[in-house]
């Protein structure tokens, strides 16, 4: 009895410990943003990498998540003989909700998995003991650069989810199915306003944070062994899905 | 001078070092020796902090490095040049721009003397035309030597190396050997290096330690260790497999 009790201490005082250090890693790697000299090119080096790579991801799943929505949509709306909103429901769940959601997924699944890779094999092959050795902070030379890339790179993408999504959309309801072309756009512009797209790129801001965040963490402090680098990326990926679709919903019920 | 006193460490319960002490002469070359998994690269990382230990000591010019604070930290490990055992280049970056990289970061030097310092160190260890490629595409040898190249670039007081010899060819291992040999002559640094390179390794090192079960079985001039009455330092110099030290 007294055996089980200690053990649930044990591993709850070592989720708290992580935790903990967890916060104390994103403390550090704002805290070296501010520190000169700065590292502007690494910034835009990563936007350029995150934005390369996942780019086409992002366009090829919100061109189907898009046209799916276009089906799905147009069906359920025909049954209340509303099939002039499609264009404000679809706009409406991608800008909210989808848009910066799936991204956010397609971001982790492409990029944070390579982040949390790459910063594993810095450390499990000594190169961030390396930085060290030569005086040079490898939270804000590597994770530093990461965090802020995701921040700017993240709701940029997104934006590009949610127009090709709703093109997708439009090319399954309208041209396809034979919804009116005007009413899609009209019924859009009438219901969409500036909280919605604002809302959704706020959280899409705040999912960049997190993909950086976990995937850096994760990867950085990577065991140094030969799984290393796979466990630190296998985690990174399945934390960030997590917390991404629960700090979604705290955000909505803050927000809506 | 480099001090090591009663220095513990251990990883999750598996006490690697109990109890070492160790003293490291300025400007001369002191080879540590030991089986492997003793805690030689442990040891090894302590002397620049990059572990810290949770009992012990150690004292760089009389500072006690692991009671410092970042930025004083910072200033002595810029004292330190270190070759680690896997080279530990930075995967991203060209072999030159990892050699240049220390230039760049912690120096005010233009382009252009960057340029010449990283191309003469390129050329001493043989490698002023691979200077373009990435340490993916080059041999286990090759990024040993471009390390070697980073680990001098900054003309440090104090050189750390693990094992630069093993994985290489002996002609490579000899060549290698060599070249740490002619910078300590050219540059006078303060060497320790980890080998299993018995007995080439000898014929330049001033001093010999050995590190086993947690502690320093015995140090002495290079002259003296060789013919060591200690068990475990004679046991380890014939391979023999009975004796003090356990072979699994
Ligand atoms: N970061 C670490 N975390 C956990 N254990 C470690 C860590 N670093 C070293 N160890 C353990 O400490 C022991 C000594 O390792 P070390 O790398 O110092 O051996 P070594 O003497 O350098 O061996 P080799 O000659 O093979 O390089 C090993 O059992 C190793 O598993
Ligand atoms: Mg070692």
């Amino acid at each position: 009895m007294l055996f089980i009790v200690r053990q649930i201490g044990a591993v709850t005082t070592a989720h708290l410990f992580g935790m903990g250090r967890g916060f104390l890693f994103l403390l550090s790697a704002f805290a070296w943003v501010f520190r000169p000299p700065a590292k502007l090119r690494l910034i835009v080096k990563h936007i350029k990498e995150i934005g390369v790579d996942s780019l086409s991801v992002v366009v090829l799943s919100g061109a189907f998540t898009g046209m799916v929505l276009g089906l799905q949509g147009y069906y359920s709306l025909r049954k209340f003989n509303a099939e002039s909103w499609l264009g404000s429901a679809v706009a409406l769940a991608l800008l909210r909700e989808l848009g910066p959601v799936l991204s956010a997924f397609m971001v982790t699944g492409r990029t944070g998995s390579a982040m949390a890779a790459e910063l594993g094999t810095m450390r499990v092959t000594e190169q961030i003991d390396a930085l060290y050795s030569m005086a040079i902070n490898p939270v804000k030379y590597l994770v530093s650069p990461r965090i802020i890339a995701g921040l700017i790179a993240m709701p940029l993408l997104t934006s590009i989810f949610n127009v090709v999504g709703i093109y997708g959309a439009f090319l399954i309801g309208v041209e396809l199915l034979g919804v009116s072309s005007g009413s899609y756009f009209a019924g859009m512009e009438g219901s969409v306003v500036f909280q919605d797209v604002y809302s959704g790129l706020l959280k899409s801001v705040s999912f960049g944070l997190i993909i950086t965040w976990v995937c850096c963490y994760k990867g950085f402090n990577a065991p140094p062994m030969a799984t290393g680098v796979s466990q630190a990326t296998t985690e990174s990926v399945v934390l960030s899905f997590v917390l991404i679709l629960v700090w979604d919903y705290f955000l909505t019920s803050i927000m809506l | 001078m480099i001090r090591v006193i009663d220095l513990y460490k251990n990883f999750a319960g598996h006490q690697v070092l109990k109890g070492v002490n160790l003293d490291i002469e300025t400007g001369k070359i002191t080879t540590i020796i030991g089986g492997s998994g003793s805690g030689k690269t442990v040891l090894l990382k302590h002397l620049n902090a990059l572990l810290l230990p949770e009992r012990g000591q150690i004292l760089v010019d009389g500072a006690d490095i692991t009671r410092l604070g970042d930025r004083a930290l910072n200033q002595i490990r810029q004292k330190f040049g270190v070759l680690f055992q896997g080279a530990a280049l930075l995967d991203f970056m060209t072999i030159f721009d990892n050699v240049a990289f220390p230039l760049r970061e912690k120096t005010e030097l233009g382009e252009a003397d960057i340029r010449d310092k990283v191309s003469e160190r390129l050329r001493q260890v043989g490698l002023e035309s691979m200077g373009y490629k990435y340490p993916a595409e080059v041999s286990g040898g090759m990024k040993k030597r471009a390390g070697l190249a980073r680990a001098l670039v900054m003309d440090p007081e104090i050189v750390l190396f693990d094992e630069p010899t093993t994985g290489l060819d002996p002609l490579l291992g000899k060549s290698i050997h060599q070249l740490i040999a002619r910078m300590h002559a050219t540059f006078g640094f303060t060497g320790v290096m980890v080998s299993h390179d018995i007995p080439e390794v000898f014929k330049f090192s001033d001093r010999v330690a050995m590190l086993a079960d947690g502690v320093i079985q015995a140090v002495a001039p290079t002259k003296e260790f060789v013919v060591s009455e200690n068990p475990a330092v004679r046991q380890f110099l014939r391979g023999e497999l009975e004796g003090p030290i356990e072979v699994m």
